[in-house]
């Protein structure tokens, strides 16, 4: 868990995360990076802490596993923007900063005195990086936001879920994360680009516009085809011939995911067949077809269901992960529908060491965390300390930094700015 | 227009699929000049895949390719070629950084390993994108995103109690690693212009798609508890949910959080008298209730259609919009404010709306300008004009078969 800091890619870098839950594991990126991330929260502590699941289900805004996992690699202060003191004590750590990061309803920094043109009279190089739910400008601008509505409006919730109900998001939201992980990257752009002409910007992403993306090839069938794509649950719909084949199986014990496929990538096809045939599963139908010739996309609706016949039965003899080793040791492309157990006792991610420990030493505890996003030679990634207590670094940021007095502090406490 | 952000910057872009062209295209709608190297002897997947032009298939048809290889070059080259590695090494030579996205060990058998590339240029930044990482005893298991979306537990979590899991379309994994590989990326250019040293990353996209269930992976780590899907419920929002609507498979969604936009959503019904509901009046009354409740959300929705809905809504400071169908995403009025689409023609697929970024930079926005390319459609260009080949030598290439 020791790193030394000039091993790190972003270890020059100071970044100040006035962010929520918009926003979290964005600091939390460039944290893990190397960053120099000092998370603001009002006094009292944010909101977001709130948010469960809670560390032994104990709710206490120091025990969020929420706020555990995004917000590591981050020291933390509290600091009331509102006020004017607050809002000069936050000036002067904007002229020590490169980076801030904030998911406020647009304008509100304006309205604290606090918008990028300001921001940027203080420090001609800030990078200023918004997240909001659609965006600063636009006709969505003042709307409220939620992580579902992101997820709806951008495309997604309509292609997931069964055909005879409602469209779905994921039951943990993604349209936050992916917004607050494009705002890393937005950054490290910016930071690039600083980097090269001292320039400094404001970065403006949206949750909305981060979702569409997420729909894979979904979009292009209305301008190319005039097809709309619809949910089909554990199927897959081929809007061109009107069917659907099934993608996730039910096995002896759970789940598995199997994509039939033919032409040049599905060598793995005959592989299953042999497989089928050698535990007598294989009918003659299946064993006679020449996969790499054989076209998925334009089939009859009877061709596919003649196919997950067989192929369904077969699944069905065997527990998840009794297919899963098997499909591995074949080359079969079979995977597991994993929950949280199957992925904390996955053998791949325990041989590339994955998870990492991470001190709690408030809760005399160390807790399993998922370790780094990217394995990175040359440059060290990854968690370097536990997500910050309600004013943990205070005193080292205010006093230390600053040059507060120890009695100022204590005034600021009480007037309700730290 | 302004100087971009990666202008002068070369990439030489092995991979294949989605994640590692959608990685590096972040790179080029901000200046950066990258070539797909990729081989007609076997087009990638994403090239034989729908959305055809007019359903009728063909490499250079497909809007699957298209769309994430927008403002790049395109080339091919059949590394199975005994004379493949010396072009590939003049790739090397020229970029800064390399990226593949190859089964682990194909890049070792050409000899364009990361411990290869570095002997050619110390300083290169190399990237590989994998499902499940370069290393341990599953690395060379075959498969695409679309899988890993189920081994990383997404799957899982989206459905309804009781059914089947398994709603989540696409290879959802493919958008998760993205935005860390490109992060990466800019980091590491912006670590090499200030240490000289390059990198290498290894990307698992199982190990980034766990970034995106942390707490749920917390929650069993510490507590034991493994979560299932639960429909559309939330656990600190009532009602929260997608609701049908009027119209064909019309649905918009709602949230309500707090008691100030519950008073809000009833003035937006125009508080019909379930909204009086004394069960209702609260937050912990209304989880209680949600069955109810969601059934009568949905007797007031179905009078009016999705947009009619979300206006309705919005106005009295309640969350809500469509469930956008593919149509309807390029319609949207705040995506269009944006430009978040950008019309452009291409060769054999026509003029139509390629997406943008999700985000804005206010100094230097990103320029969409050269659709995606057609297979070997720049190998002129990129052989002689960026490799600095004479046009003897390319022929010469060319009619070898190294440049097929």
């Amino acid at each position: 868990m020791s790193q030394e800091p000039s091993e790190t890619l972003l270890f020059p870098y100071r970044v100040l995360d006035l962010t929520d839950e918009k926003g979290f594991l964005c600091g939390k990126i460039l944290g893990d990076m190397g960053a120099d991330v000092v998370k603001i929260e009002p006094p009292g502590g944010d909101p977001s802490r709130r948010i469960g699941p809670f560390y032994k289900d104990i709710p206490d805004p120091e025990k969020s596993l929420y706020w555990f996992a995004y917000n590591t690699s981050k020291r933390g202060i509290t600091l009331n923007i509102e006020t004017a003191d607050g809002r000069e004590l936050f000036k002067r750590l904007v002229g020590r900063a490169d980076l801030v990061i904030e998911s406020s309803p647009p304008g509100t920094m304006e309205g604290l005195g606090l918008g990028y043109a300001v921001l940027r009279e203080l420090n001609p190089g800030l990078i200023l990086t918004s997240i909001t739910p659609y965006g600063q400008d636009g006709p969505y601008r003042d709307y409220k936001g939620a992580d579902i509505v992101c997820w709806a409006l951008g495309g997604m919730a309509f292609l997931c879920g069964d055909p005879d109900r409602a469209p779905l998001q994921v039951s943990f939201p993604q349209s936050y994360l992916h917004a607050a992980a494009e705002a890393a990257a937005a950054s490290n752009l910016a930071l690039y680009h600083r980097k090269n002409t001292g320039e400094g910007q404001h970065i403006d992403v949206s949750a909305q516009a981060c979702v569409p993306w997420c729909t894979m090839n979904a979009l292009e069938f209305w301008p190319l085809n005039r097809s709309i794509i619809t949910r089909a649950g554990p199927y897959r719909h081929r809007p061109a011939v009107n069917a659907r084949d099934r993608q996730i199986w039910p096995c002896k014990d759970g789940y598995v995911h199997f994509l039939m496929m033919g032409g040049i990538v599905a060598d793995y096809m005959t592989r299953l067949v042999a497989w089928m045939d050698e535990e007598g599963a294989a009918d003659e139908y299946i064993k006679e077809i020449k996969w790499a010739e054989f076209d998925m996309a334009y089939l009859p609706q009877s061709v596919y269901d003649a196919l997950e016949e067989p192929i369904g039965k077969f699944f069905m003899r065997y527990t998840m992960k009794e297919l899963y080793e098997e499909a591995v040791r074949r080359r079969v492309q079979l995977y597991p529908v994993c929950n949280a157990r199957e992925i904390v006792e996955s053998p791949q991610l325990e041989a590339r060491n994955f998870w990492q420990e991470v001190e709690h030493p408030e809760l005399k505890t160390t807790i399993t965390y998922p370790g780094a996003f990217l394995k990175v030679t040359g440059a060290k990634c990854g968690i370097s300390r536990r997500a910050p207590l309600i004013g943990e670094h205070n005193e080292e940021i205010f006093c230390g930094e600053l040059g507060l007095k120890r009695e100022e502090l204590v005034l600021l406490r009480q007037a309700g700015v730290i | 227009m302004a100087k971009q952000v990666f202008e002068g910057i070369k990439i030489a872009d092995f991979a294949w699929v989605a994640v590692g062209p959608r990685s590096t295209q972040y790179l080029s709608e901000h200046g950066a000049t990258v070539v797909r190297i990729e081989s007609g002897t076997h087009p990638e997947t994403l090239r034989m895949a729908a959305p055809y032009k007019d359903n009728k298939a063909g490499v250079n048809r497909t809007a699957f390719f298209a769309r994430y290889n927008t403002n790049k070059y395109g080339v091919t080259l059949n590394l199975n070629h005994p004379r493949a590695r010396e072009v590939a090494h003049r790739f090397i030579k020229w970029a800064d950084i390399v990226s593949e996205a190859y089964p682990p060990g194909r890049m070792k058998r050409w000899g364009l390993a990361y411990e290869d590339l570095v002997k050619i240029k110390p300083d290169i930044i190399m990237f590989s994108a994998c499902n499940q990482g370069q290393t341990g005893p599953h690395a060379s298991q075959p498969g695409y995103g679309v899988q890993l979306t189920s081994l990383a537990g997404f799957t899982n979590l989206t459905g309804w109690p009781g059914r089947t899991p398994g709603g989540l379309y696409g290879a959802y994994t493919d958008f998760v690693s993205p935005h860390f590989i490109a992060a990466s990326l800019a980091a590491a250019l912006e670590y090499r212009a200030r240490t000289g040293k390059g990198l290498y990353i290894d990307n698992s996209q199982y190990e980034c798609g766990a970034q995106f269930l942390s707490p749920v992976l917390l929650d069993y780590l510490v507590n034991g508890r493994i979560w299932k899907a639960m429909g559309n419920r939330h656990p600190y929002a009532a009602p929260h949910g997608i609701y049908r609507c009027r119209g064909k498979d019309g649905w918009a969604a709602i949230a309500v959080f707090t008691d100030e936009e519950w008073e809000g959503f009833c003035r937006a019904t125009d508080e019909p008298p379930w909204t009086q509901d004394p069960r209702f009046q609260s937050f912990v009354g209304r989880k209680e209730n949600e069955d109810e409740l969601d059934c009568l959300v949905e007797t007031w929705t179905s009078q009016f259609d999705p947009e009619e809905v979300m206006t309705m809504m919005q106005r009295e400071g309640v969350a809500a919009g469509i469930a956008a169908k593919n149509k309807d995403v390029y319609e949207d009025p705040q995506l269009k404010h944006r430009h978040h689409f950008w019309e452009m023609e291409h060769s054999e697929i026509g003029s139509i709306p390629w997406e943008g970024p999700s985000f804005i930079l206010s100094k230097t926005p990103a320029q969409l300008t050269k659709p995606a390319p057609c297979i070997g459609e720049d190998n002129h260009y990129v052989y002689t004009e960026l490799l600095g080949l004479s046009d003897e030598e390319f022929v010469q290439l060319m009619n070898e078969g190294v440049l097929e």
